[in-house]
């Protein structure tokens, strides 16, 4: 029933429909259109846009060097490390993880409060340390209900260890996390974990220890989860350091002053390696690695006898009757006395104003050079220090390493006080006077030294005049191969001279009258010889010499003198020099001196032993 | 009216013959667009069937064997329902609406057990099954007289209130749109559509005064996503990315990063094209419009050689409907449109829309089988 309404009908459909589709076509032309520009033209734009979405690089943090003593013994080192992490997207209930590994691994309250805050700030994949440095057992038994502690993840990281503990606390330092104000231009510093060194030889060769980063292309996803790794750098590691530390000599010595407040250094006299440097107390640098606690650490802190001090090359004391070696050498080289006048001592010197004492108080009677060193008489040492001057003695001393710094790779060090007539006026303001000089003739009053610096002089002392720069760390092998070795400058003094200071210490300990003739080797392959001091710490007054000087067993221990010793061995060809300070120890001969002792016989032995062992 | 009912009964054929007449090419084409959704869903799953493509693959076959169906039942009978599914639709609607505003669950479907059906996707058919038929029963005259609108308009309106208010603009625009092509072609008054266009440029300014300073963010974020990197326009410029770096060839199947890596969102919804033009490149997005255009070339042939009018507006409104599906979303994904939730036809995971454009395409291969049919103005059965 086809009518001409339905034919209009359909006339009209057709055209209306015909528009339609046209306009259909118009636009799916425009996406193609669309799908063109951004395919074909747009192509290595948006894949450039792609390839910055999925990839992320990370840094690959690179394995610290290791720190080894002379022989290879290991200092500091990298050790595996276990501790437990917890995802949070993996564990239902962080709280209710936590409170169920409580009962296998203790969490403080405050541990608990980090790791909840650190939860909230990371996101979800991202693993938090719950614990580290976990023993054995502890990781065992976490690692066995793993079942039970949902998002609990065993990890096993790798931290910093010093197997010696407090014995090269000083040395070689300790590393820690990075602080604010240390994030620089290394983008290594930002990665959480990453420890630097905050002290010792951690610090001062942070850079060589450190490596260089490497990195990892990685592809991420969204929400910025590793996917796949897509190319790798690896990282360097940082240099290995070898020490000329001896671990075996070091742990001796630390062993034998364990008790005392003290600074031990022992050198070779030719070379200037260091084969132990000890300063007592020490301190376990393991504490620090992973943020000491606020109470151990003020214990240290507020401990009279310092333990965070390296007090060998940090401590300035008064030298005593260790520096009348340089003032008899700048009196012997500047021709004011000879190895045969004599001096008379009735223990009291009178200069100025002034009346300085002799330490006997009987007096040494007439006495020449040899005789004064062995029995350290102080009126001799008065008196040809008032003959040379001041001057003569500072550049003496300045030429054994008084007042400056070797640049040892340990931070910290001090160049000790070498005074003059120029200084004094231009630092106290004050003119110097005769009295200052006498003094100094007795290595008290303005002049200070650290035991290195007393190692040093004594080295420089029995080498032949050599003047031998310490060095505690030996020189990367590629330098040490293509560089001669540094050949020390000659101290120019004469010969002779040089020999009646030594046949004066050799005295001190060999002579019947030398102050420590007790601690005389029989042996003459181990026999030693050197110098006492008593450095006072404080001045005597008039008052007290009145009634009577006090024995240093009478009076507290901070005001008791330093005991020190510098010494030398063996007497035929020496190759080590030694110097000793114990902290308010006391006398120089009864407390020091029998530290050189032992420390010297130890090496000896040790030396015998490895000869035995040679030619066995 | 007797003539016609006769006509009409001589006119029908029995069932294994309106089968070997159905169009197997067009089953085949939408098999094959069906198809790339299948592939997609499989890939970005990461090579999966769980958990899209396996529920997909199901729903198509229950959809297919609806289309069939729906092909093979006489065109009349659709005629005769058209009213009555209208109203069904429009009380669904109006059930979840009111849920939705009681706050028993915003929810816009109706669960089915093996899908969730939305009252809106329903609503999408029956609107122009009934637009159809009112305009069939017209003769050209009555056609163009004014009063002749109001019942299309209210048939239009009644839906779109209720969908707006779900809110789902997209719906309601494509519902719309739907309505306004039969209108259009059924043959009301030119002059009312070219006013209507012309009235958009002054609607559109009045609205952006009254729009609250927010809302207009969002519309300058739109014209130009680089405003909002993070924000608003992170979708359409993550999605520009995908596509733009498939280039010509794609990255390869299961290797578009920007996919499974999941900066793309709603990858397997309404921005699964991007994954196909990501993966399968330029060649890949022509092949699928390519695939679209056979099914819409087809459908617009079956409005020409059908003989009633319900028939060719019917299955021109399902070919508008189709179209509309189509171009909005893939404008959306390579960010020529704002981003609005429409799914790409057949290829999208989701059942409602998959279940509303078979049935459409299940209406337009009925109407190619029964194309001889002629049909009273007073309806087959009337």
């Amino acid at each position: 029933m086809i009518t001409d309404s339905d034919d209009q009908k359909y006339k009209l459909f057709t055209r209306r429909a015909g528009l339609i589709a046209g306009g259909m076509l118009v636009l799916t032309s425009g996406l193609l259109g669309r799908l063109y520009y951004l395919q074909v033209v747009g192509q290595s734009q948006y894949k450039l846009l792609a390839d910055r979405n999925r990839i992320s690089l990370r840094l690959l943090a690179p394995q610290r060097g290791k720190i080894l003593d002379r022989s290879g013994h290991d200092l500091a080192i990298n050790r595996t490390d276990y501790r437990v992490n917890i995802i949070p997207e993996e564990a239902d209930n962080v709280e209710e993880t936590l409170e169920a590994l409580n009962a296998i691994l203790p969490i403080s309250a405050r541990q608990k409060a980090r790791i909840l805050k650190a939860v909230k700030r990371q996101r979800a994949f991202l693993p938090v340390v719950v614990a580290e440095n976990l023993d054995w057992e502890t990781f065992a038994r976490v690692n066995i209900n793993i079942p039970d502690l949902p998002g609990i993840q065993p990890d096993i990281g790798i931290t910093r260890y010093y197997p010696e503990k407090e014995l090269l606390a000083h040395i070689v330092g300790y590393v820690s996390s990075v602080n604010e104000n240390e994030i620089g231009e290394d983008p290594l510093l930002e990665l959480p974990g990453f420890k630097i060194g905050k002290n010792g030889m951690e610090r001062v060769l942070d850079k060589r220890l450190r490596g260089k980063a490497g990195n990892s292309r990685v592809e991420v996803n969204v929400m910025g989860r590793m996917i796949r790794e897509l190319s790798r750098n690896d990282s360097v590691p940082g240099e290995t350091l070898k020490l000329t530390i001896d671990r075996n000599i070091q742990k001796f010595t630390a062993d034998r002053v364990r008790d005392e407040s003290a600074a031990v250094v022992v050198m070779d006299i030719h070379s200037g390696e260091i084969l132990s440097l000890t300063s007592t107390p020490a301190f376990d640098p393991n504490d620090f690695n992973l943020g000491i606690s606020h109470k151990k650490y003020n214990a240290l802190l507020n401990d009279i006898r310092k333990p965070l001090t390296n007090k060998a090359v940090q401590g300035e004391y008064p030298p005593g009757s260790t520096f009348k070696m340089i003032v008899a050498l700048a009196a012997l080289e500047a021709g004011v006395i000879d190895e045969h006048e004599e001096i008379f001592c009735n223990s009291t010197y009178e200069i100025g104003n002034t009346t300085k004492h002799c330490w006997k108080r009987q007096g040494h009677g007439h006495v020449a050079m040899v005789e004064a060193i062995a029995v350290s008489c102080d009126v001799y040492f008065y008196e040809i220090a008032g003959r040379v001057g001041i001057d003569r003695i500072h550049d003496m001393a300045a030429r054994f390493g008084l007042g400056r710094k070797f640049g040892i790779d340990i931070p910290g060090e001090k160049s000790g006080l070498n005074p003059s007539k120029g200084w004094k006026l231009s630092r106290r303001g004050v003119r110097w006077k005769g009295g200052d000089t006498a003094n100094v003739g007795i290595g008290q009053g303005d002049v200070l030294m650290t035991p290195l610096q007393l190692c040093v002089m004594m080295a420089r002392l029995v080498n032949g005049g050599k003047a031998v720069i310490p060095k505690i760390l030996f020189p990367k092998k590629d330098i040490y191969e293509t560089e001669a070795e540094i050949v020390p400058e000659t101290i120019a003094f004469d010969r002779r001279n040089m020999a009646i200071i030594l046949k004066g210490m050799k005295a001190v300990i060999n002579s019947p009258v030398g102050v420590a003739y007790a601690q005389r080797m029989r042996d003459k392959t181990m026999s030693f010889g050197g110098k006492t001091g008593s450095a006072q710490v404080r001045r005597i007054t008039q008052a007290e010499r009145d009634v009577r000087v006090r024995k240093n067993e009478e009076k507290p221990w901070i005001e008791r003198d330093h005991a020190l010793f510098v010494g030398y061995g063996p007497l035929e060809n020496p190759r080590y020099a030694v110097s000793i300070i114990v902290e308010h120890g006391g006398g120089g001969s009864t407390k020091a001196a029998p530290i050189c002792k032992d420390v010297l016989t130890y090496i000896f032995e040790q030396e015998k032993k490895q000869q035995q062992g040679a030619n066995v | 009216m007797m003539a016609g009912r006769l006509q009409g009964r001589r006119q029908s054929k029995p069932l294994l013959q309106k089968l070997s007449e159905l169009n197997i090419f067009i089953v085949v084409v939408v098999i094959m667009i069906a198809m790339v959704g299948f592939t997609l869903l499989y890939s970005v799953a990461g090579g999966s069937l769980d958990p899209w493509a396996k529920r997909q693959i199901i729903r198509f076959v229950i959809g297919m064997f609806g289309m069939v169906v729906i092909a093979v039942i006489d065109i009349r009978v659709w005629m005769f329902l058209a009213y009555p599914f209208y109203f069904l639709s429009l009380v669904l609607l109006i059930i979840v609406s009111v849920m939705g505003q009681t706050g028993m669950g915003a929810t816009r479907w109706i669960n089915l057990g093996f899908m969730n059906l939305q009252p809106s996707e329903l609503m999408k058919i029956a609107l122009i099954l009934a637009l159809a038929r009112y305009y069939h029963c017209m003769t050209k005259e009555e056609v163009g007289q004014y009063r002749r609108l109001i019942v299309p308009i209210l048939l239009i309106a009644a839906p779109v209130a209720l969908v707006v208010m779900q809110p789902d603009l997209g719906t309601s625009l494509l519902i719309i749109a739907g309505g306004v092509a039969i209108l259009f072609c059924g043959g009301a008054r030119l002059w009312l559509f070219i006013v209507g266009l012309m009235a958009i440029i002054p609607t559109a300014i009045g609205a952006w005064s009254f729009m609250k300073p927010y809302q207009q963010d969002r519309v300058l974020t739109f014209l130009n996503p680089e405003r909002d990197p993070l924000g608003a326009g992170y979708h359409s410029i993550q999605a520009k990315i995908a596509v733009g770096s498939g280039g010509v060839y794609g990255k390869g199947f299961i290797q578009g990063s920007q996919s499974q890596l999941n900066f793309l969102p709603e990858k397997q919804t309404d921005f699964i094209f991007t994954v196909l033009a990501e993966e399968f490149g330029l060649m890949g997005g022509v092949m699928l419009l390519g695939l679209y255009m056979i099914l819409l070339a087809y459908a617009l042939i079956v409005c020409m050689s059908v003989r009633s009018q319900f028939g060719r507006l019917l299955s021109f409104g399902m070919a508008v409907t189709f179209f509309l599906y189509m171009f909005i979303n893939i404008a959306m994904n390579l960010g020529m449109v704002p981003v609005v939730g429409v799914p790409l036809p057949l290829v999208s995971y989701g059942g409602s829309a998959m279940l509303t454009l078979l049935v459409g395409i299940g209406f337009v291969l009925c109407a190619a089988i029964h194309r001889d049919t002629t049909i009273s103005r007073g309806g087959a059965f009337a």
